[in-house]
C-alpha cells in the first residue's frame, strides 16, 4: 500500500508536469498537429523585406493564417510567398495581399483585402494582385531627393 | 619542516609550474572520469529487464518532492519579472508588450535555470552526500563482490529520472511564472487581460518551447552526472575520507554542477539562436 502511494504521487507529478508542457507548446507556443485545417496560396511580391516564416495574415483585422515559406524566384527575381489560409475562408480571386507593419517598428504581416468577384480561391492558386512592403528609408529618401 | 622544504622544493618558480601542471592533470582527469562515468551509465540503457521501479521512486524523490519549492521559485521569478519589465516598459508606452517579454523571458532562460538550480540545491546535494556515504562505508565493493552493477541498478535510475523529472518541473516553472506575471502585469498594474496573454500567443513560438524544453532535457543529464560522479569518485578524488570528505564532495558538486549547468546554457542559447 505504500508503493501504491508513491506510485500514485509520481503519477499525479508526471501528470501536472506533462499538461504545463502541452499548454506550453500548444496554446502558448502554437505547435499545431499538422496543416489540415488550412490551404495554401501563393503571391509574389516585388519585395518582401522584413516578412518571416511564420508572420501572421490578417483580414479586417482578425488573423487568417500564417506565412509558410519565402523564397525567391530566380527567373523574375520575385519574392514567392506562400501563405496557409484557415479552411473555410474563401477568398474571391480578385482579392489583393499587401505587406504590412504592426505600428512603426512592429513585425511584418500580409493584410489580405477581399475583392468583389464570385470566383474564389482554390488550393495552391495565386493573389495576383499584391502591394510590396513599405520601406520607411525609401518613402525619406523619396520626399527628400524628389522635390 | 624548513629543513625538509630545502631538501624536497625545487624552488619557487619550478614549484609554481609543478603546482599548475599537477591541477591540469587534475582537471583533465577529472572531466574525463566525468565523460567514462556518464557513457558507461547510459550503456546500461541497453540492458534488460530495466530497473523501472528504482526509476519510478527517483523521480518522486527528484520530481514530485520538489514541487513545492518548485511553484514558489517559479511564482516569485514570473512576479519580479514581471514587476521589473512593467517599470521598464511604462518609459517606453510599450506595456502592452508585458506578456510577450516576461513568457520569452520565462521559457527561454529563466524557467530551465531556475529549475535547475533548485534541482541542485534541493535534489543534487542529497543525491551525492548519499552515493558519497556508500562510498565512504564501502558499499559499491559490497556490490561489486555480489556481482550486482552499481551503474545498472544505482547510476541509472537516478540519471533517467532527473532527465524525465526536469524538464516537467521546468515546464510547471514556466506555467506558474506566466501565471505570477499574469498576478502582477493584470491583476496589480491594469495591464490589458488581452495584451497580456494575447501578446504572449501571438510572440511565443514552438521553437521557443523546444529550446527552453532542449536545455532542461540537458541539465538534467549534465547536473545528476556530475552529482553521481563526485559522490562515486570520493575516494579518489578527496584527499580525505570519512564525513568530512562526504561535505567536501557535496559543496564541489554542487559549485560544479552549477557551473557546468550555467555553461550548457550558454552554449546551448547559442547554438540554437
Amino acid at each position: 500500500m505504500k508503493k501504491y502511494g508513491v506510485e500514485f504521487i509520481v503519477g499525479i507529478f508526471v501528470l501536472i508536469g506533462t499538461a504545463a508542457l502541452a499548454y506550453l507548446a500548444i496554446d502558448i507556443g502554437g505547435l499545431s498537429g499538422g496543416e489540415d485545417d488550412s490551404y495554401p496560396l501563393v503571391a509574389r511580391f516585388d519585395s518582401s523585406s522584413g516578412l518571416k516564416e511564420g508572420a501572421h495574415i490578417e483580414i479586417a483585422g482578425v488573423r487568417v493564417g500564417q506565412v509558410r515559406s519565402i523564397v525567391l524566384d530566380s527567373d523574375s527575381f520575385e519574392s514567392v510567398v506562400t501563405m496557409l489560409i484557415d479552411e473555410g475562408i474563401a477568398l474571391p480571386e480578385d482579392s489583393m495581399a499587401s505587406i504590412r507593419t504592426a505600428g512603426i517598428i512592429g513585425d511584418r504581416f500580409i493584410k489580405v483585402s477581399p475583392g468583389g468577384a464570385e470566383e474564389v480561391l482554390a488550393a495552391n492558386d495565386e493573389i495576383l494582385e499584391t502591394e510590396s512592403a513599405i520601406s520607411i528609408e525609401e518613402l525619406v529618401s523619396k520626399y527628400i531627393f524628389e522635390e | 619542516m624548513a629543513n625538509d622544504q630545502s631538501l624536497e622544493s625545487p624552488g619557487v618558480v619550478v614549484g609554481t609550474v609543478c603546482a599548475i601542471g599537477r591541477s591540469a592533470i587534475n582537471a583533465v582527469q577529472q572531466a574525463g572520469r566525468l565523460a567514462m562515468f556518464f557513457v558507461t551509465t547510459l550503456s546500461r540503457l541497453f540492458y534488460w529487464p530495466f530497473p523501472f521501479a528504482e526509476v519510478i521512486k527517483q523521480i518522486h524523490f527528484i520530481g514530485a518532492k520538489s514541487m513545492p519549492v518548485i511553484i514558489m521559485a517559479g511564482l516569485f521569478t514570473g512576479m519580479v519579472v514581471a514587476l521589473q519589465f512593467y517599470d521598464a516598459l511604462i518609459r517606453f508606452g510599450s506595456v502592452d508588450l508585458l506578456g510577450s517579454v516576461v513568457a520569452l523571458a520565462l521559457i527561454r532562460e529563466l524557467g530551465p535555470v531556475m529549475a535547475a538550480l533548485m534541482i541542485i540545491a534541493r535534489a543534487g546535494s542529497a543525491t551525492c552526500s548519499e552515493i558519497a556515504i556508500m562510498r565512504n562505508e564501502q558499499q559499491f565493493d559490497a556490490l561489486d563482490c555480489m556481482a550486482i552493477d552499481v551503474y545498472r541498478y544505482v547510476m541509472l535510475p537516478r540519471l533517467v529520472a532527473a532527465i524525465i523529472a526536469v524538464p516537467l518541473l521546468t515546464a510547471v516553472v514556466d506555467v506558474v511564472g506566466i501565471g505570477g506575471g499574469y498576478i502582477v502585469g493584470v491583476l496589480i498594474q491594469d495591464v490589458s487581460y488581452g495584451a497580456y496573454i494575447g501578446g504572449m500567443v501571438d510572440t511565443v513560438q514552438w521553437n521557443d518551447v523546444r529550446m527552453g524544453l532542449i536545455k532542461s532535457v540537458l541539465f538534467g543529464a549534465v547536473i545528476f552526472c556530475v552529482v553521481l560522479a563526485k559522490g562515486f569518485y570520493l575516494h579518489i578524488e578527496q584527499p580525505v575520507s570519512g564525513a568530512e570528505g562526504v561535505g567536501r564532495a557535496t559543496t564541489e558538486a554542487v559549485v560544479l554542477s552549477a557551473i557546468l549547468m550555467l555553461f550548457t546554457d550558454y552554449v546551448v542559447s547559442a547554438f540554437l539562436l
